[in-house]
C-alpha cells in the first residue's frame, strides 16, 4: 500500500466485497500511477472484474476507499465514474447495431442546442479531434453492424474518450481480436499513454501483459498476491503467482505418427439462417492419432460447420464421411452412433442441462441403451454407478455430487463431467470446440492433457478454438478457416504465428 | 443486539400465528354449536340459475318477491347465487342441510337439478319457476309457469301503436319454449295492433344465444335500430344492453321481467312484467299454510296479476293507454287468446284475417 | 435450535404452507376492510369443509377434474411447455363423451370404457394438434391453445344447441345414458331398500345419497402416481425433462426434441381429456351445458400446478386445497353473505405468494451464511 498522493491516478485501499456469503475480494490494494499501463492479472473468478466494476461504480465495496488523484472519491454508479473521468470498455460491447459510429459515440451524451435539438456538427468535430490526436482510423458514417470486432472496440474506446475519460479500463480486450488487431490495440494504448491517460487492462493472458503493461497487480481467489513491475518478471513467474503453484504452460507431447484418415469433409457448402453461404466448398481430412486444430476468428463459418456435422443444418453440397460412411444430412443420433463425440463451446447451453442432477447429465447420451434403461424404464443404480466412475476417474469435486444439480458445480468440474461423459462413449473422433473456455489454468492444463491422451490412444481430435495459443500448443496439424474456407494448412512444426494470424484476418499466404 | 431483536420478533410472529389459529379454533367450535339451532320459523330459500340477484331482471324480481314474502309472513328467506352448472346440486343441497321447508329454483335451467334434489330429499318441498314437469312431476315438486304471451301481447300492441317506421324488433336470449311465449305473444300483439290501424308492420327477430351477454345484445340492437324504432327484449340480463342501445340511439326499448324504466326513463317505452315474485308469494304462502301442492303445476297470467305492464307508463300517451286497458280486459275475459307457440301464432294470424 | 427452525423454513413444503398462510392473512385483511368478521368467515369456511362427511366427500369429488388438469399442466411444464389449452381439451372431451353417451347405449362394461377412451382421445387429439404445430412450425403453444379454447367453447355451444342433442326447455343437451355414468350405488340409493338402509346409517346417507358418489378421485390419484413414474422413472420422462430444461443440449445428445414436444402435448391433452370425461360421467346431471364463459377447470389446473410447484403428487394436495377453497367460498356466501369473490382473491394471493416465497430459501441461506461469517470472525 502506498500513501495517498496526487501522483496516483487511482488508488483503491482495503477493498472488501461479499457476494452473499462469499468473500470475493479480501482487503485488496491497488495503486496506479498516472500515465501508466497497468494490468490486473488473475484467473477466471479471481475477482479482477469485480474489482474493476467497483471502480466503475457498478458495485459498491463493503469496505475500503477509492482515491482519484489523491482525493477520496465516491462512485455510486457508472455515471459518477464517467463524470470523474473513468471510462470502461466491456468485454461485450454496448453499441447499437443499426446506428452509425458517430451516433453511437454521442449516444447518452448528446450536445443539444437551446431547443433540445441535436447539434451533431459540434459533436463530430470533437470526435474528429480525438481521432486525429491518437491516430485511430474510424469511419464515422459507417454503421456498427458493418464493422469488424476490432473496429467496434475502437468505437468503444472513442466513446470513453469522448466523455473525457482520464482513466480507461479495458476488460479482456484481446479476447475477441485477431493477432493483428491486438497489435493495433496496443499501439492505440501507447498513444493514449503518451497523452498522459492511465490505462487498466484486465486479462489472464501473460504474453499480452509482457507486451503491453508496465506494472501489474496479481489477484488470486480474491486476495492480493503481488504488485510487480512487469519487466522484472517472466511469463512463468507471473503464471505461478496467478495460479499459486508450479504449472506447465506448454503441454508435453510426444511425436506420433498418425494413422489412416477416419474423418473426411469433401467440398462441403452450408448456408446460415439468412441464406448466405457461410461454409464454402470446404474440405479437410483428419487421421487417427492426430489433433487437428481449426483456427479462425468467430463468425467465419465454424458454427455452421459444426451444426452441419451435428446434423442440425442441411448441407447444400459435399460430403461428410466418418469411418467410410457418409453422415451428412442425417440426424444427430446417427452422427453420435458413428462414434463422433462433441464437447461444445457453450456447455451451459449445448453441453449439459444445468437443472438436472450430475448423474442425469452423465447419462445424457447413454440413457437409451442397456443397462441404463430397460423396457422404457430407467435403471437408476446403473446410472449412479456410471456417474461415480466418471467422478472418480476425472477427479470431479465434490465427490458426493452425483445427486446435486450440475449448476452447483464449478465450471471446471462441469467441463470435466462433460469430457468424461463424451470419452466414455469411446469415440473415434472427438470434436472439441473451445474446450477450455472460461476455465482456470489448472483445469485448462487437465483438459489439454486429456485431449493429448486421447490422441495417444490413437483417436482423432478436431479442436476448434478461437484461442490461437491453444491451437498452436496442442495441434499436430493446423488449419485456418476464413470466410467459410480453409485458407491454409500447416504441420505443427512448420507453423508460424505471424503467418497464421495474417490468414485468420483474411490476408493471403504470399503477401 | 440486532440478533436478539430479530430473534424476539421471530418468536413474536410465531406466537401471533399460533394464537390466531387457536382463536380461530375456538370460534369454530362456538360457531358450530350455534349453527344447528333451528329457530322454528318457516324457512324458504332460492337458488339462481347463473345470473345474480341483481340482474335487474328475472332473478332480482324473484328475490324481491322472497323478501316481500318474508316481510308479510315473518318467514326466513335466503338465496344462493350459483354460476357453474356443475355446482347447482351442491348449492341447492345446502338448503336441505339447513332444513329449509321450501326450496325455489328460479329458471328452467334448474329443472334437472331440482328433480335430482327432490329425489335425494323427499322430505323437502321444491318449487321451480318457469318450468313444468307436466305429468311426471314428483310428489314434492311444484311447477310454476307464466303466461308471458299475455304481457308480450300487450307490449306488442303498444309497439304497434307507437312505431313510426312500421318496423319493430324482438331480441331473444336463447330460443326455447319460455322465450317462444314472448316472441309469439309479441308478434301477435303487433299484428293485432296493425290490423286495428290498418297498417302493415314488420317484426324483426334475432337471438343473442345468451341470457347474460349484454355487449352482444347491444350490438344486435344498434344494428336493428337502423330500421326500426321499438325493440322488445326477452334476453334476461343481456337486455340491459338493448336498453343501453336505445338510450344511445334515442329510440325505444321495451323491458322484460321487471319494470325496467329506471334504467333509461326516457327510452324504456314499457316493460312486459313477469312478476315471478308475486308467484313466489302465492305459492310460498300456500305451502306455509300447509297446503299440499306437490305434484302439481300452476300457470299464472294477467288474471292472477303475475304478468302485465307497469302501472305508470309516462312514455305512452293517454289515448293509447285507454286502448291498452281494453285489450287487457279482453285478455282477462279470454276474448283474446294470445298465442305462446308458433302453431298457435299461425292460427291466431289466420283468425285475424 | 433457532437454526433448525430456520432451516425447516427452507423446505418446499414449508414455503407453500407459508404462502397459503399469507394468502389467508390477505383475505382476512380484505374481509376486515369490507366489514365482515374475519374470524367468523374463517370459521365458516373451516366448517364448510370439515364439519360433515358430505362436505369432505364433495370436496374430494370436486377436486378430481382440477387434479387431472393440474397434472396435465405439470407434465407439459416439465417439458418446458405451457399448456394453456387444458380448458379446451377438457371441453372437447366432454363434447365427444356426451355425444357418444347420448347416442350409444351398451352394457356399462363396454359403454364406460368406450366413453372414457373417446374423451381421452379427444383431449389428446386437441393437445396433439397444439404440440404438432409447435414442433413442426414453431407456433407458440400458448397462442394456439388459447385459440383452441375458444374453438372448443363454441363447438360445445354448437352441439348443445343442435337439434339432435338439445333438450327442450334447458340450456343443455339430454343427459347421457345411465350406462355411461360412473356413479356408484346410483340406482340402489333411490330404491326403497337403499333408502331404508341409508336412513339407518346417517353417515353413509351423507356420503352416498347426498353426493355424486363415485371413485373418480382414485383414478386421479392413480394418474398422479403414473405421471410421477413417467417423469422420473422412464426413458421418455427423462427425455421430456431434458428437452424441457435445455432443448439445445437435449438435441445435441441425440434426443428428438420436436417429437417429445408432440408426445408431451398428446399426453397432457389426454389427461385434460380424462378430467373432462370423468367430470361428465361422474355427475348426477350428466349434460353438456351451453357455456357463456369458461368453467375454469383448465385454468384452475394451471393454478393447481403452480401451487404444487409442478410436482405430480403435490397436485393431489393442491387440487384438494383448491377445491376446498372454492367449496368453502360458496358456503361463505350463503351463510354470511360475503361475496364469493373473496375466495378468488384468496386463491390469487396464494398463487402469488407461492411464486414469491421461492425467495425464502434465499433469505434463509443468506441469514445462515451471515451467521457463519460472524462465527468465523
Amino acid at each position: 500500500m502506498h500513501d495517498i498522493s496526487r501522483e496516483y491516478a487511482v488508488q483503491m485501499h482495503g477493498i472488501t466485497k461479499y457476494f452473499g456469503p462469499h468473500k470475493v475480494l479480501d482487503n485488496i490494494d491497488l495503486d496506479i500511477k498516472k500515465g501508466k499501463i497497468h494490468a490486473v492479472l488473475g484467473e477466471n473468478g479471481a475477482g479482477k472484474s469485480t474489482l474493476m466494476s467497483i471502480l466503475y461504480g457498478m458495485y459498491s465495496a463493503d469496505y475500503g476507499k477509492i482515491y482519484l488523484s489523491g482525493q477520496e472519491a465516491h462512485i455510486g454508479n457508472p455515471s459518477d465514474a464517467i463524470s470523474q473521468g473513468i471510462g470502461m470498455v466491456h468485454q461485450h460491447f454496448m453499441l447499437v447495431d443499426k446506428f452509425t459510429v458517430l451516433q453511437n459515440i454521442v449516444l447518452g451524451n448528446e450536445t443539444t442546442n437551446f431547443f433540445g435539438v441535436l447539434n451533431m456538427r459540434k459533436a463530430k468535430k470533437k470526435v474528429l479531434d480525438i481521432i486525429e490526436k491518437y491516430g485511430m482510423k474510424v469511419d464515422l458514417k459507417e454503421k456498427i453492424k458493418n464493422l469488424s470486432v476490432g473496429m467496434q472496440q475502437k468505437v468503444e474506446i472513442l466513446k470513453a474518450l469522448y466523455r473525457g475519460s482520464e482513466v480507461l479500463i479495458l476488460d479482456e480486450p484481446t479476447a475477441v481480436l485477431t493477432p493483428m488487431e491486438v497489435d493495433e490495440l496496443f499501439e492505440t494504448m501507447n498513444s493514449l499513454k503518451q497523452d498522459g491517460k492511465t490505462i487498466i487492462i484486465i486479462t489472464h493472458k501473460l504474453k499480452e501483459i509482457k507486451k503491453s503493461a508496465e506494472t501489474c497487480t496479481i489477484i488470486r481467489k480474491g486476495r492480493l498476491i503481488d504488485a510487480v513491475n512487469v519487466d522484472d518478471e517472466t511469463e512463468q513467474s507471473l503464471a505461478e503467482k496467478m495460479v499459486g503453484r508450479q504449472i506447465k504452460l506448454f503441454v508435453d507431447k510426444q511425436d506420433r505418427v498418425p494413422g489412416k484418415t477416419i474423418f473426411e469433409i469433401k467440398n462441403l457448402s452450408v448456408r446460415c439462417e439468412r441464406g448466405i453461404e457461410t461454409v464454402k466448398n470446404l474440405s479437410m481430412k483428419i487421421r487417427s492419432g492426430e489433433i487437428y486444430g481449426l483456427a479462425g476468428i468467430e463468425g467465419n463459418g465454424q458454427t455452421e460447420l459444426l451444426q452441419c456435422i451435428l446434423g442440425r443444418r442441411h448441407a447444400d453440397a459435399g460430403k461428410i464421411i466418418m469411418n467410410g460412411k457418409e453422415i451428412q444430412n442425417t440426424d444427430i443420433k446417427n452422427v453420435l452412433d458413428s462414434k463422433i463425440s462433441f464437447i461444445h463451446a457453450d456447455r451451459h447451453k449445448y453441453g449439459c442441462v444445468l437443472d438436472m442432477t450430475v448423474a442425469d447429465n452423465a447419462i445424457m447420451e447413454k440413457y437409451r441403451e442397456k443397462p441404463f434403461s430397460v423396457n422404457g424404464f430407467l435403471n437408476h443404480e446403473e446410472r449412479d454407478k456410471f456417474t461415480k466412475q466418471i467422478i472418480e476417474t476425472y477427479d470431479i469435486r465434490p465427490t458426493n455430487c452425483s445427486h446435486q444439480k450440475i449448476r452447483n458445480l464449478s465450471g471446471g468440474n462441469q467441463q470435466k463431467l462433460v469430457i468424461g461423459r463424451e470419452i466414455a462413449n469411446n469415440p473415434d473422433l472427438l470434436i472439441a470446440v473451445q474446450p477450455t473456455r472460461g476455465l482456470d489454468v489448472g483445469a485448462i492444463e487437465y483438459v489439454h492433457s486429456t485431449l493429448v491422451n486421447l490422441r495417444d490412444q490413437g483417436k482423432a481430435v478436431l479442436l476448434i478454438s478461437l484461442e490461437l495459443d491453444e491451437i498452436l500448443n496442442l495441434s499436430d496439424k493446423i488449419a485456418v478457416i476464413y470466410g467459410g474456407e480453409i485458407v491454409g494448412e500447416f504441420r505443427q512444426n512448420e507453423s508460424d504465428e505471424q503467418k497464421i494470424g495474417l490468414l485468420m484476418a483474411g490476408g493471403k499466404e504470399n503477401d | 443486539m440486532k440478533t436478539i431483536i430479530s430473534k424476539i420478533s421471530f418468536f413474536l410472529v410465531l406466537g401471533l400465528c399460533l394464537g390466531l389459529l387457536v382463536y380461530m379454533g375456538i370460534k369454530t367450535f362456538n360457531y358450530a354449536s350455534a349453527e344447528l339451532e333451528d329457530d322454528g320459523r318457516f324457512f324458504t330459500g332460492m337458488i339462481t340459475d347463473g345470473g345474480g340477484v341483481n340482474d335487474q331482471s328475472f332473478q332480482e324480481s324473484a328475490w324481491k318477491g322472497m323478501k316481500e314474502f318474508s316481510a308479510n309472513t315473518g318467514a326466513k328467506v335466503k338465496y344462493i347465487e350459483c354460476s357453474q352448472a356443475s355446482d347447482f346440486f351442491i348449492n341447492i343441497d345446502k338448503f336441505a342441510d339447513a332444513k329449509a321447508d321450501l326450496v325455489w329454483g328460479i329458471g328452467y335451467k334448474l329443472a334437472d337439478v331440482i328433480e335430482h334434489a327432490a329425489k335425494v330429499n323427499p322430505e323437502i318441498n321444491y318449487a321451480i319457476a318457469d318450468y313444468s314437469f307436466g305429468e311426471n312431476t314428483l310428489d314434492n315438486v311444484t311447477g310454476v309457469v307464466f303466461r308471458s304471451e299475455e304481457s308480450s301481447f300487450l307490449v306488442g300492441y303498444i309497439a304497434a301503436l307507437t312505431t313510426k317506421t312500421n318496423v319493430v324488433g324482438f331480441v331473444g336470449g336463447i330460443k326455447g319454449m319460455v322465450i317462444d311465449q314472448f316472441e309469439y305473444g309479441y308478434r301477435a300483439g303487433v299484428a293485432y295492433g296493425a290490423k286495428q290501424l290498418g297498417k302493415n308492420i314488420t317484426v324483426k327477430v334475432q337471438y343473442a344465444e345468451s341470457f347474460t351477454d349484454a355487449a352482444k345484445c347491444k350490438a344486435i340492437a344498434i344494428k336493428m335500430f337502423d330500421e326500426c324504432d321499438v325493440i322488445f327484449h326477452a334476453a334476461g340480463g343481456g337486455g340491459a344492453g338493448i336498453i343501453e342501445a336505445a338510450k344511445e340511439t334515442g329510440k325505444y326499448a321495451i323491458g322484460a321481467d321487471m319494470d325496467q324504466s329506471r334504467l333509461a326513463p326516457k327510452n324504456v317505452l314499457t316493460s312486459a312484467i313477469k312478476d315471478v315474485g308475486k308467484a313466489i308469494n302465492i305459492v310460498s304462502s300456500k305451502v306455509m299454510n300447509g297446503e299440499n301442492l306437490g305434484g302439481k303445476s300452476f300457470s299464472y297470467g294477467i288474471k292472477e296479476g303475475c304478468v302485465g305492464i307497469p302501472e305508470e307508463n309516462p312514455n305512452i300517451p293517454e289515448d293509447v293507454m285507454k286502448k291498452v286497458e281494453k285489450v287487457k280486459d279482453d285478455i282477462c275475459r279470454e276474448e283474446i287468446l294470445p298465442p305462446g307457440t308458433s302453431e298457435k301464432y299461425e292460427s291466431f294470424i289466420r283468425s285475424l284475417a | 435450535m433457532t437454526k433448525n427452525i430456520i432451516k425447516f423454513l427452507k423446505t418446499n413444503f414449508m414455503c407453500t404452507f407459508i404462502a397459503v398462510f399469507l394468502g389467508f392473512m390477505v383475505a382476512c385483511a380484505i374481509l376486515l376492510i369490507t366489514g365482515y368478521s374475519p374470524s367468523l368467515s374463517m370459521a365458516v369456511m373451516f366448517n364448510a369443509v370439515f364439519s360433515r362427511a358430505k362436505f369432505i366427500v364433495n370436496v374430494i369429488i370436486k377436486s378430481t377434474p382440477i387434479i387431472l388438469t393440474g397434472l396435465s399442466v405439470t407434465l407439459a411444464f416439465k417439458s418446458g411447455l405451457f399448456n394453456m389449452g387444458a380448458e379446451g381439451q377438457f371441453i372437447v372431451s366432454t363434447i365427444v363423451a356426451a355425444i357418444l353417451g347420448i347416442k350409444c347405449n351398451f352394457h356399462p362394461f363396454i359403454q364406460i370404457p368406450m366413453i372414457l377412451c373417446a374423451g381421452v382421445l379427444a383431449g389428446a387429439f386437441m393437445g396433439g394438434i397444439v404440440g404438432w404445430l409447435k414442433a413442426k412450425y414453431g407456433i407458440h403453444e400458448v397462442i394456439t391453445s388459447i385459440m383452441f379454447n375458444w374453438i372448443a367453447l363454441y363447438m360445445c355451444n354448437f352441439v348443445a344447441n343442435s337439434e339432435t342433442f338439445h333438450k327442450p326447455e334447458s340450456d343443455g343437451t339430454f343427459p347421457i345414458n345411465r350406462s355411461g355414468q360412473t356413479l356408484l350405488f346410483y340406482d340402489w340409493k333411490f330404491s326403497q331398500e337403499g333408502r331404508d338402509y341409508l336412513q339407518a346409517h346417517p353417515i353413509l346417507n351423507d356420503i352416498i345419497l347426498k353426493t355424486d358418489f363415485n371413485l373418480n378421485f382414485l383414478i386421479a390419484v392413480a394418474m398422479a402416481i403414473l405421471v410421477w413414474v413417467i417423469i422420473y422413472k422412464t426413458k421418455k420422462g427423462y427425455e421430456f425433462r431434458a428437452s424441457g430444461l435445455n432443448p439445445d443440449a437435449a438435441q445435441n445428445a441425440g434426443i428428438d426434441v420436436t417429437k417429445n414436444i408432440f408426445y408431451t402435448m398428446l399426453i397432457s391433452g389426454a389427461l385434460s381429456g380424462l378430467a373432462g370425461v370423468l367430470s361428465l360421467t361422474g355427475s348426477s346431471t350428466p349434460v353438456l351445458h351451453v357455456l357463456s364463459v369458461f368453467e375454469n377447470y383448465g385454468f384452475n389446473g394451471l393454478s393447481v400446478a403452480l401451487i404444487a410447484g409442478a410436482s405430480p403428487v403435490g397436485c393431489i394436495f393442491a387440487g384438494l386445497m383448491f377445491s376446498a377453497l372454492i367449496y368453502a367460498g360458496q358456503t361463505l356466501q350463503s351463510k354470511i353473505g360475503t361475496p364469493s369473490d373473496i375466495v378468488n382473491i384468496m386463491i390469487g394471493t396464494i398463487v402469488f405468494f407461492v411464486a414469491l416465497v421461492r425467495i425464502i430459501p434465499i433469505w434463509v441461506n443468506r441469514y445462515l451464511q451471515k451467521e457463519e461469517r460472524k462465527n468465523a470472525q
